[in-house]
C-alpha cells in the first residue's frame, strides 16, 4: 500500500498496462514530453518511447480514427481527450466506428480502445473544460462507459479498461486529480475486492435510502451520508463505477432493502443517468419503493461560467435536500410536489 | 521534401498511357512500372496479365449490372453502381499486394471482387443480411465504409501501426471527390504526412457526389490539395487502366521504401446513379454521359488489347461467358442467402456478456415464444421481474 494522488495512480496504472502488453500505445495531444496537461502520462514517453506514447496532431477525430486503424493492426490504443468539451470533434468516429465495428463485422474486428476523458467541473475553467458528456456515450450501444472516483479504482480500472476487448470510455473526475488515497499496487486486473469493470461498489451500508453517484460526486455523497447519519438517517452510498452497463443487481438489492433511491450527478437532468436509473429501478423494484426516485443533478443549462458553477453543481446540501425528499422530510420542494 | 514531384499531371490533361482510341503512349515516368505487363520482363506472361485485367474489368461491370437488376427485382435493398469506374478499381487493385491492407468506401465492389471476395459477400450488406460482407482479415480489406471519408483515418492508423512494426506492408484507402471535403480526409492527410505513414490515398473523382458536381467541392483539381499537406500527388486518367495500375504501383513503392504517403486522383466518371435510389436525370445533362461513353474504360482497353493481338473474338467470348457465369452465381447466392435469425440481433454488440443487453434478449425471446403459443409475454407481469 502506498499513498498517491489520483493522477499518480492513473499514471502507475498506465505504466502497468504498458509493461504488461507491448501493444498498448498511448495517443493524444501533449501527452509525450509534457506528460499531458494534467500530467497523467508524465514520464511515460521517456520510458517507453515516442512510438508508444504518441504526441498526435491537434485533431480529435483524427486521433480517434487513427486509433481505430491501429486497433485493426493489433494495437490496443489508449486515447487521451484533453478535456471533456473537446471530445465532440471525435464523436462521429466514436459513435459510428468505435462503437459499431464489432457488430458491423460480426465480431471479426475488435476495437479494444480506451478513451480517457477528464470530466466534470469545479476547477474554475473557461467554457468547454467542465462538461459531463457521459450520457451521450451511455446511450451508444457497443461502448462500455466507466467513471472512477478514487485513486485505487483509477489504478486498477484503467488497467481493466485497457485489457477489455470492448471499447471503453473512461471518465476521470478532474477536480479529484490531486486527491490522495491509499493504493494497493498489487491489485491488478482483478480489481480491489475482485470487482471487475462492470460492477458497482457499496461504500456505506445503510437501511433508509440508497444514494447513487459516480466520479466526482462520490466523495460528496459520502460526506452527505455522514451528515445524514448525524440526523439519524441511514444512507447506503453506492459508487456506480460502471455507467454502461449499469450494475442493476447491486442497485436492486440495495433499493429492495431501503425502499428509497437518490441519484446524483453533475450532468444535466434530462435524459441523464439519473433518468435511466430511476426508470429501470422503478420497473424492477416498483413494489419495494416507498417514494419516487429522486434526482439531484446539474441543471438543464449549458455548463455555466465559473462564478456560477457551484450554484449549478450538486453539493452536499443539495444532495441532503434530495435525501430529505426521498425520506418525505421537509425539503426545498415541500408543499409544491404533487402528493406531498 | 524536395525530392519528389509534387504535382504531376496537374497542368493540363490527366496523365494518360492509353488514349480513348486504345493507343498506348510511352511515358517516361510510368513505363518503368509496367515492364511486366508490357512484356519487357523475361519469364512473365504479359498476355496472361493483360487478359486477367481485362477479364476482371468485364466481370466487374457484369457484377454491377447484376446488382442493379437484383435491386430492381427486390432482392437487394440498395446497390451503389460503379459502372464506368472499372479501370480505376481494377487497375489499382491489380497493383496491391495480398499482404497490403485496403480501406475502401462502399463503392469499391470491383476492388473487392478482384481481391477475391466471395460473391455472396459482395451483396450481403445490400440485401440487409449484415452491415458488412467479407472477413476483413481474410481479404486484408476493411468492410465497406458508409460514412463518407471515415475510412481514410483508419487507413492512416493502420499504416502508422505498420510503421511502428517495422513492416513493409502498404495501405491503400479509396474515397471519392465528395469525401475530400470531409474533415476526416483532411485530418488523415495531416496524420499521414506527420508520421510519414505508408499509405496511398486513391481518390476516384467520378465528377459527382450524388447531385453535386465536383466544382462544389473544389475549384482546383482535387490532386492539388495533397501537396499542401506535404503529400506528393498525381492526377491520372482514371479510365485508363494502365495509368491506374502504374500510378498505384509507384505510390506503393514509395510507401514500402519508407518515403511516406501519396495521393492519386483518378479522373473518371460515375456512369450510373449514385445508388439505385438516385435519379441522375434530375441534375445532370444526358449529353455528359454520352461524352464519357466515348472514354469508356473497357472499350479503350479492348481496343488496345485487340491492336496488340492479345484480344480476339475467342477470348472476348470466353470472358463474356465468365462474366455471365459469375453473374448467375451472384444471383443464386443472393436469392438463396438465408435470412439472419431474429436472435442474432443481440450478437457481437459486445465481445462478451452484457447484463442489460442479455436481459433485453431474454425478454425478446419470451415475447417471441409467447407469439407462438398465443400468450403474450407482456401479459405476464412476472416477466418484468417487478415482483
Amino acid at each position: 500500500m502506498s499513498e498517491m494522488t489520483f493522477a499518480k495512480a492513473l499514471n502507475a496504472g498506465l505504466r502497468q498496462a504498458m509493461e504488461r502488453d507491448s501493444k498498448v500505445v498511448l495517443m493524444g495531444e501533449d501527452i509525450g514530453r509534457l506528460g499531458g496537461v494534467f500530467r497523467i502520462t508524465d514520464g511515460l514517453q521517456k520510458d517507453f518511447g515516442a512510438h508508444r506514447v504518441i504526441d498526435t496532431p491537434l485533431a480529435e477525430s483524427g486521433i480517434m480514427g487513427t486509433a481505430i486503424g491501429m486497433a485493426y493492426r493489433g494495437y490496443r490504443p489508449v486515447v487521451e481527450i484533453q478535456f471533456d468539451g473537446f471530445v465532440y470533434p471525435a464523436f462521429d468516429q466514436i459513435v459510428s466506428q468505435v462503437a459499431k465495428l464489432h457488430f458491423r463485422t460480426l465480431g471479426r474486428v475488435k476495437v479494444p480502445l480506451t478513451i480517457r476523458i477528464p470530466f466534470g467541473g469545479g476547477i474554475g475553467s473557461p467554457e468547454h473544460h467542465s462538461e459531463s458528456p457521459e450520457a451521450y456515450f451511455v446511450h451508444t450501444s457497443g461502448l462500455r462507459v466507466v467513471a472512477v472516483s478514487n485513486p485505487q479504482d483509477a489504478y486498477s480500472m484503467i488497467q481493466q479498461a485497457i485489457a477489455c476487448d470492448d471499447p471503453v470510455v473512461f471518465f476521470e473526475p478532474k477536480r479529484r486529480y490531486h486527491d490522495k488515497g491509499e493504493v494497493d499496487e498489487a491489485v491488478g486486473l482483478d480489481g480491489l475486492g475482485g470487482l471487475d469493470l462492470s460492477r458497482a461498489r457499496v461504500l456505506t451500508e445503510g437501511t433508509d435510502v440508497t444514494l447513487v453517484a459516480y466520479g466526482p460526486l462520490v466523495k460528496t455523497c459520502l460526506d452527505a451520508a455522514t451528515a445524514a447519519s448525524d440526523e439519524g438517517i441511514s444512507v447506503e452510498a453506492i459508487d456506480l463505477r460502471s455507467l454502461s452497463p449499469i450494475d442493476y443487481a447491486t442497485l436492486e438489492a440495495s433499493v429492495r432493502k431501503t425502499g428509497r433511491l437518490v441519484v446524483a450527478h453533475e450532468a444535466s437532468q434530462t435524459a441523464g443517468l439519473g433518468a435511466e436509473i430511476a426508470a429501470s429501478i422503478t420497473e424492477r423494484c416498483f413494489y419495494f419503493l416507498e417514494h419516487a426516485p429522486v434526482r439531484v443533478t446539474g441543471f438543464d443549462v449549458p455548463y455555466p461560467h465559473s462564478k456560477l458553477e457551484f450554484d449549478h453543481l450538486p453539493d452536499l446540501d443539495r444532495i441532503l435536500d434530495g435525501v430529505d425528499r426521498a425520506m418525505g422530510r421537509p425539503n426545498s420542494l415541500s408543499g409544491i410536489e404533487e402528493g406531498e | 521534401m524536395s525530392t519528389y514531384q509534387m504535382t504531376a499531371g496537374h497542368g493540363g490533361s490527366p496523365i494518360q498511357l492509353l488514349s480513348p482510341d486504345g493507343v498506348r503512349h510511352p511515358h517516361e515516368r510510368y513505363d518503368r512500372f509496367l515492364a511486366d505487363i508490357d512484356g519487357r520482363v523475361d519469364g512473365v506472361d504479359a498476355t496472361a496479365l493483360l487478359a486477367s485485367v481485362f477479364e476482371d474489368m468485364v466481370v466487374a461491370r457484369r457484377i454491377d449490372a447484376e446488382g442493379t437488376a437484383l435491386q430492381r427485382q427486390g432482392q437487394l435493398g440498395l446497390w451503389p453502381p460503379f459502372v464506368g469506374q472499372e479501370a480505376a478499381q481494377i487497375g489499382s487493385a491489380h497493383a496491391i499486394g495480398q499482404e497490403d491492407f485496403i480501406f475502401p468506401s462502399y463503392r469499391e465492389i470491383g476492388v473487392a471482387y478482384a481481391r477475391g471476395a466471395e460473391l455472396s459477400d459482395l451483396v450481403r450488406q445490400w440485401r440487409g443480411n449484415a452491415h458488412s460482407g467479407w472477413d476483413p482479415f481474410a481479404l486484408n480489406m476493411a468492410p465497406s465504409q458508409v460514412v463518407i471519408g471515415a475510412q481514410t483515418l483508419h487507413a492512416v492508423g493502420y499504416a502508422m501501426g505498420v510503421l511502428f512494426d517495422g513492416a513493409e506492408t502498404a495501405v491503400v484507402t479509396y474515397f471519392g471527390d465528395g469525401a475530400t471535403s470531409q474533415g476526416d480526409v483532411n485530418e488523415s492527410m495531416v496524420f499521414a504526412a506527420s508520421f510519414q505513414a505508408p499509405v496511398v490515398f486513391f481518390c476516384q473523382n467520378n465528377q459527382w457526389a450524388i447531385s453535386e458536381p465536383v466544382g462544389v467541392q473544389a475549384h482546383v483539381p482535387i490532386a492539388h490539395r495533397a501537396p499542401g499537406f506535404g503529400i506528393p500527388s498525381v492526377r491520372i486518367d482514371g479510365n485508363d487502366v494502365l495509368a491506374c495500375l502504374a500510378a498505384t504501383r509507384e505510390a506503393l513503392e514509395r510507401a514500402r521504401s519508407g518515403n511516406g504517403p501519396s495521393f492519386i486522383e483518378a479522373v473518371t466518371y460515375r456512369m450510373g446513379p449514385h445508388t439505385t435510389a438516385d435519379d441522375p436525370t434530375r441534375y445532370r445533362d444526358a449529353n455528359e454521359l454520352e461524352d464519357w461513353k466515348e472514354k469508356d474504360p473497357i472499350a479503350r482497353f479492348d481496343a488496345y488489347l485487340t491492336s496488340i493481338g492479345v484480344l480476339d473474338d475467342g477470348l472476348r467470348a470466353r470472358v463474356a461467358e465468365k462474366a455471365d457465369s459469375v453473374a448467375a452465381a451472384l444471383r443464386e447466392a443472393t436469392i438463396h442467402m438465408p435470412d439472419p435469425e431474429p436472435d442474432s440481433l443481440f450478437e457481437h454488440v459486445y465481445s462478451g456478456p452484457q447484463p442489460v443487453l442479455d436481459r433485453q434478449r431474454e425478454h425478446f425471446e419470451r415475447y417471441r415464444a409467447g407469439l407462438e403459443t398465443g400468450i403474450g409475454a407482456g401479459s405476464n407481469p412476472s416477466a418484468e421481474g417487478g415482483h
